[in-house]
């Protein structure tokens, strides 16, 4: 059978490709799992989330109302659905601790590039994924936190108005909102996600594992690596199951609540907050005055925003030192403040209202 | 293709006034959302029984303001936005004051309308 197989499809040369991939060995092998875990929870994401279009409806009157339904009365709808939503959330934070990795190992240098352009891609997709998905149960802390997000992107100069308009399908937050966003939730971002996905991965095979930034001082006998396959495969298999049970504990014993249906004529109720990914951009907001020189203060934030993450998208290109084999430290430092900067604004974010 | 995407103009009811019952049916000191054609308005009620009407929706980034009797304002949940009973901003985010509707009171009913400017 497997002789059938191969002469038709050549596994063994896939096996042989396999075998032939490695993974530096030393401290920080850790974090090139974490790539794998988003993956695995991205793949989770899918699953669940077609599940849920069996019942889901998207429509205003309906949204909620099927929500509901499936939390109550579908058999095990309710973990589903809590699974799909606490996964959005590891998947989330897996791709920010990925991406930090691969920033603080310095693997975005020549020659990968690509692959941290379209890693990035892939973060602010997921994040589209997460805003977007937010809003389909169409209950109040959504709505009113879709209505300041997109509120956001209507104080942009110029294309604010339109964007506001194309992202709400009209003036307010409505109906129509919840059609699109739909549509961008189940079939844009999925659409764009794969592709990017798939030219992510593609990069990673072709390359290989980044090696450490040291090692290129070191003679070949004193570099370690792990065979991909079997040996790091099986590791990465058995972080996967630590998540699925992590996952697993979250969504039986914290069911994602559902709160109560989006009223467009009730007052924003008191200690709405956004999702955490975007805790530290909100927070920010606030204490930007309303107004800074003749400038509105949502546009001077998001113009901060907007650059710095231009800047950290584009790292391969102004980071010089790296490449050329030197260390730069400036880059070590850079990451380290916006980690800080993003973990400090969230608790504050958490802790004041 | 961008065409299509931009949503065709709704037409917009056009309500000049809104009628929200009796004088004594909203307590004193207390505010609520009304349905003025498709947008909300709040009305509060002030201590002294007084009726003041402004925009409901926060000049800051568009959530719908609440009336706080604890602090005899008008509220906005979203980022701590504040207005005093004329509508004014005075603290928090948001950049500007909340438009006023007009109160009149007829036959011992409450009627919210848009002022003239
Ligand atoms: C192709 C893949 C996906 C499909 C078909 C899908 C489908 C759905 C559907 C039908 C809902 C509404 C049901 C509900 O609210 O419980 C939903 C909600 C949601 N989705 Fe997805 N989804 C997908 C991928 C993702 C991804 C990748 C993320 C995050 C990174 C995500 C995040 C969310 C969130 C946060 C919600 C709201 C959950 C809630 O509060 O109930 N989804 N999704
Ligand atoms: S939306 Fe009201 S304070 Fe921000």
């Amino acid at each position: 059978m497997y002789k059938w197989i191969d002469e038709r499809y050549n596994i063994s040369g896939l096996l042989e490709f396999a075998k032939k991939k490695s993974v530096p060995a030393y401290r920080e092998t850790i974090w090139y799992y974490f790539g794998g875990i988003a993956l695995l929870l991205f793949i989770i994401q899918v699953l669940s989330g077609i599940l849920l279009l069996m019942y889901y409806q998207g429509t205003e009157d309906s949204a909620y109302e099927s929500v509901k339904y499936i939390s109550t009365k579908v058999s095990f709808g309710w973990l589903i659905r809590s699974v799909h939503s606490w996964s959005a959330n590891l998947m989330i934070l897996a791709a920010f601790i990925h991406m930090f990795s691969v920033f603080f190992l310095k693997s975005f240098r020549k020659p990968r590039e690509l692959t941290w352009y379209t890693g990035f891609g892939l973060l602010l997709v997921a994040m589209g994924f997460g805003f977007s998905g937010y809003l389909l149960p169409w209950n109040e802390l959504a709505f009113f936190a879709t209505k300041v997000g997109t509120d956001i992107a209507g104080q942009l100069p110029v294309i604010g108005e339109p964007l506001l308009k194309l992202l709400r399908g009209g003036e307010d937050v409505t109906g129509a909102t919840l059609s699109r966003f739909y549509g961008f939730h189940v079939a844009v971002f999925p659409g764009i996600f794969t592709v990017l996905l798939a030219l992510h991965l593609i990069f990673i095979q072709r390359q290989g594992m980044a090696e450490p930034e040291d090692w290129k001082d070191l003679p070949e006998s004193e570099r370690k690596y792990i065979p991909f396959f079997p040996n790091f495969t099986l590791r990465e298999l058995l972080f996967w199951l630590i998540v699925i049970n992590i996952l697993a504990i979250l969504a039986v014993f914290f069911p994602w609540e559902l709160g109560s249906k989006a009223d467009p004529f009730a007052p924003a109720p008191v200690g709405i907050k956004p999702e955490w990914y975007f805790m530290f951009m909100f927070q920010t907001l606030k204490y930007i005055p309303g107004k800074v020189l003749f400038l509105h203060g949502e546009f001077v934030g998001i113009a901060i925003f907007g650059i710095a993450g231009l800047l950290w998208f584009l790292v391969p290109f102004w980071d010089k030192r790296t490449p050329a084999g030197k260390r730069n430290k400036l880059i070590t430092y850079v990451g380290i403040f916006v980690v800080t900067f993003i973990i400090v604004l969230t608790i504050i974010g958490y802790m004041v209202d | 293709m961008f065409k299509y995407l931009e949503p065709p103009e709704v037409e917009e009811a056009k309500v000049s006034n809104v009628k929200i019952g009796e004088i004594e049916d909203m307590e004193k000191d207390s505010g609520k959302i009304i349905k003025f054609g498709n947008k909300p308005v709040i009305v509060v009620r002030k201590a002294d029984g007084e009726y003041v009407a402004f925009a409901g929706v926060c000049t800051h980034l568009d959530c719908i303001v609440q009336y706080r009797n604890d602090l005899e304002q008008i509220y906005c949940a979203c980022h701590n936005g504040r207005y005093d009973l004329n509508g004014r901003n005075v603290s928090g985010p948001p950049p500007a004051p909340l438009e006023k509707y007009g109160i009149a009171i007829k036959n011992n009913e409450v009627i919210v309308f848009v002022e003239k400017t």
